[in-house]
C-alpha cells in the first residue's frame, strides 16, 4: 500500500513537472500541427492517386497522420532518453539504484506522469486542429485507451534501456541518436508501415517500435483486431521493462562508488 | 568574419577530440536526414509521379533544399538555440565581448557533425542532376546560394522571436525545420491557400520550388506570374532584412533576466 502511494506521488510529480513549462508544450504541439498538415498533404496526393493504399481510405490516411502526430510528445518520438541519464554522467545514479525502490518502477511511473501531461497538452491540440481542418474518422474500438497507454509503456521500456546503456558507454550522444532513428523510422511516424515493401515491412511491423505508434493507430482506425494488437504491445513491454530489470541488477554491480 | 571562423574551428576541434563520438555524429546526422530521402524513394514504390512530378524531379527538390538547409543549420542554425542562453544567462557575456553577439550565437557550440547531413543532401541532389538541361544549370548554384540566405533568415526570425518567447522556442522549428520538410516535396501537392503562404508571406516557395520550375520547365500548377521563377534574388533580400531588423529590435527590448 504504502509502496502504490509512493509511485503515485512520483506520477502527480512528473505530471507537475511538465506541466510547468505550458508554453513549450503549446509550442510543440503548434510544431507538431504543422507538420502534420505537411505529411497530411503528401499522404493525400498519395491516397488520390493510389486509393485505399496499405488498406486505409484517404480519410484513415489523414486521421492515421495527425494520430501519430499527436503521439510524438507521450511516447517521445524522437527517442529522448530518461531524466536520469543526467544523473549516470555524474555519478549520482549511486542514489538512485540503492533507494528501497526499484529505479524501474521509480522512473516509470514519473514517465506515466509526463505521458499523461503531454497528451493533454499535445495529442488533444493536433487532433482537434487535424479533425477540423480536414476531416478525421472516430475511433472504433473503446480498446484505444489501454493500446495507447501499452504504447506509452513500451516507448518508456526501450528509451529506459537506451538511458541505462549510458553505465557501459560513456558518451551517450550516439545512442540516443541512433534510438531516435530506430524508434522514428519503424514506429510508422515516417509513413504508415504497410507502405514499406516486402522485409522491410515484415522487420519494421515485428519491431517494439510498431508497439508505440502504428499499433496504437490501427486499433483507433479498426484497422487490426484489439485482442492482437494489445497481445503484442504487452509481449514487447514485458519484454523490454524485464530487460530493463536485468541491466539494473548488472549496472548495480558495475557501478563503483568513489569515495569522498 | 575572422572572429566567426576563430570560433567555429575552436568547436570543431574540441569536438574532434572524442574522435568515436565525433564519427557517430557525423554518421547519425547522415543517417537520420537520409530518412527523409527513404520516405520518399518508399512512396515512389507505389507511384509514378506525385504532385505531377518524377521521383527524379522531386529528388532534385529534395536535394537542392536539403543542400540549403544544411548549410543554413551548419553555419548560422544555433542561433535557435538563444532561449536557452537567456535562460541561462549566459547571453549577457556574449553582449559584453567585442564580437557581434549574432556571430557569437552562430559559432557557439559549431556543429561541423551537421556535414552529415550536407553530404546527404548532396548526394540525393547529384542523383537527381540528369532532369537538369545544360542551359539552365546555371540557376542551381543560384538557388542555392539564396536557399541558404532565406533559411538563415528564417532561422534568425526564429530567434528573434524567441526574445519575446523566452519559454517557447519550439515555435520557431515549424517555420525552420517546417521549411525544410515543406520543400522537400513539390508544392503542387499542398493546398492552395498554403503554397500562396508560403511565396507571399513566408517566402519558402522561393528556396527551390519556383527557379526549379524554372530548371525543370514546368508549368506553375497555380498559375503565378513567370518572373517569380526569376525572384528568389529578392526574395532572399528582403527576408533576409526582415529578418536584420527583427534581431536588431529583440537585443535592443532584450532586458537580462539578472542571473
Amino acid at each position: 500500500m504504502a509502496d502504490f502511494v509512493l509511485y503515485l506521488r512520483l506520477f502527480q510529480y512528473g505530471f507537475r513537472r511538465h506541466s510547468t513549462y505550458l508554453a513549450a508544450a503549446l509550442a510543440g504541439a503548434f510544431t507538431n500541427t504543422v507538420f502534420g498538415v505537411l505529411r497530411a498533404y503528401v499522404l493525400i496526393a498519395l491516397w488520390e492517386a493510389r486509393p485505399g493504399l496499405a488498406g486505409y481510405s484517404l480519410t484513415e490516411a489523414v486521421t492515421f497522420c495527425f494520430l501519430t502526430q499527436g503521439f510524438i510528445g507521450p511516447m517521445q518520438v524522437f527517442g529522448r532518453g530518461l531524466s536520469f541519464g543526467d544523473r549516470i554522467r555524474s555519478g549520482d545514479i549511486a542514489f538512485d539504484l540503492v533507494r528501497p525502490a526499484p529505479l524501474l518502477l521509480w522512473s516509470l511511473s514519473e514517465d506515466l506522469g509526463r505521458a499523461a501531461y503531454l497528451t493533454l497538452a499535445r495529442s488533444l491540440p493536433p487532433s482537434i486542429a487535424g479533425a477540423v481542418m480536414f476531416t478525421m474518422v472516430l475511433p472504433v474500438s473503446p480498446w484505444f485507451l489501454p493500446s495507447f497507454v501499452l504504447g506509452i509503456v513500451v516507448s518508456f521500456g526501450w528509451r529506459y534501456l537506451v538511458t541505462l546503456a549510458a553505465c557501459w558507454t560513456t558518451d551517450d550522444r550516439g545512442m540516443h541518436t541512433l534510438s531516435a532513428l530506430l524508434t522514428f523510422f519503424f514506429s510508422g511516424m515516417v509513413l504508415p508501415l504497410g507502405l514499406f515493401p516486402g522485409w522491410l515491412r515484415t522487420v519494421a511491423e515485428a519491431s517494439p517500435f510498431a508497439a508505440m505508434v502504428q499499433v496504437p493507430a490501427d486499433v483507433w482506425l479498426g484497422a487490426e483486431p484489439a485482442w492482437s494488437a494489445l497481445g503484442f504491445q504487452l509481449f514487447w513491454a514485458v519484454a523490454l521493462l524485464g530487460l530493463g530489470a536485468l541491466l539494473t541488477a548488472a549496472a548495480r554491480r558495475k557501478v563503483v562508488v568513489q569515495g569522498g | 568574419m575572422g572572429d566567426y571562423l576563430l570560433l567555429a574551428w575552436t568547436w570543431v576541434r574540441a569536438s574532434a577530440q572524442y574522435r568515436t563520438s565525433f564519427a557517430v555524429s557525423i554518421v547519425s546526422s547522415f543517417a537520420i536526414n537520409a530518412l527523409d530521402a527513404v520516405a520518399i524513394g518508399i512512396v515512389f514504390t507505389h507511384v509514378t509521379t506525385l504532385g505531377g512530378f518524377s521521383l527524379r524531379e522531386v529528388m532534385f527538390l529534395y536535394g537542392t533544399s536539403g543542400v540549403s538547409f544544411a548549410l543554413a543549420d551548419m553555419l548560422f542554425g544555433n542561433v535557435e538555440r538563444l532561449s536557452q542562453h537567456i535562460r541561462a544567462g549566459t547571453f549577457d557575456t556574449m553582449l559584453i565581448r567585442p564580437v557581434s553577439p549574432f556571430v557569437q550565437m552562430a559559432a557557439d557550440g559549431f556543429g561541423a557533425h551537421r556535414i552529415g547531413r550536407l553530404a546527404q543532401a548532396v548526394i540525393v541532389l547529384g542523383l537527381s542532376l540528369p532532369v537538369v538541361p545544360w542551359s539552365r544549370a546555371w540557376m542551381v548554384p543560384v538557388m542555392i546560394v539564396c536557399g541558404v540566405v532565406i533559411f538563415t533568415a528564417v532561422f534568425t526570425l526564429g530567434a528573434a522571436l524567441q526574445f519575446v518567447l523566452v519559454d517557447a522556442p519550439e515555435l520557431a522549428n515549424a517555420f525552420t525545420y517546417g521549411g525544410v520538410t515543406l520543400t522537400q516535396y513539390p508544392l503542387s501537392v499542398y493546398g492552395e491557400q498554403l503554397v500562396r503562404g508560403v511565396t507571399y508571406i513566408v517566402p519558402l516557395a522561393f528556396v527551390n520550388w519556383q527557379p526549379a520550375l524554372y530548371v525543370l520547365g514546368q508549368p506553375d500548377p497555380l498559375g503565378l506570374p513567370g518572373w517569380l521563377r526569376f525572384a528568389s534574388p529578392l526574395a532572399a533580400l528582403l527576408l533576409s532584412a526582415v529578418a536584420a531588423l527583427a534581431w536588431r529590435a529583440g537585443i535592443r527590448r532584450y532586458r537580462s533576466t539578472g542571473n
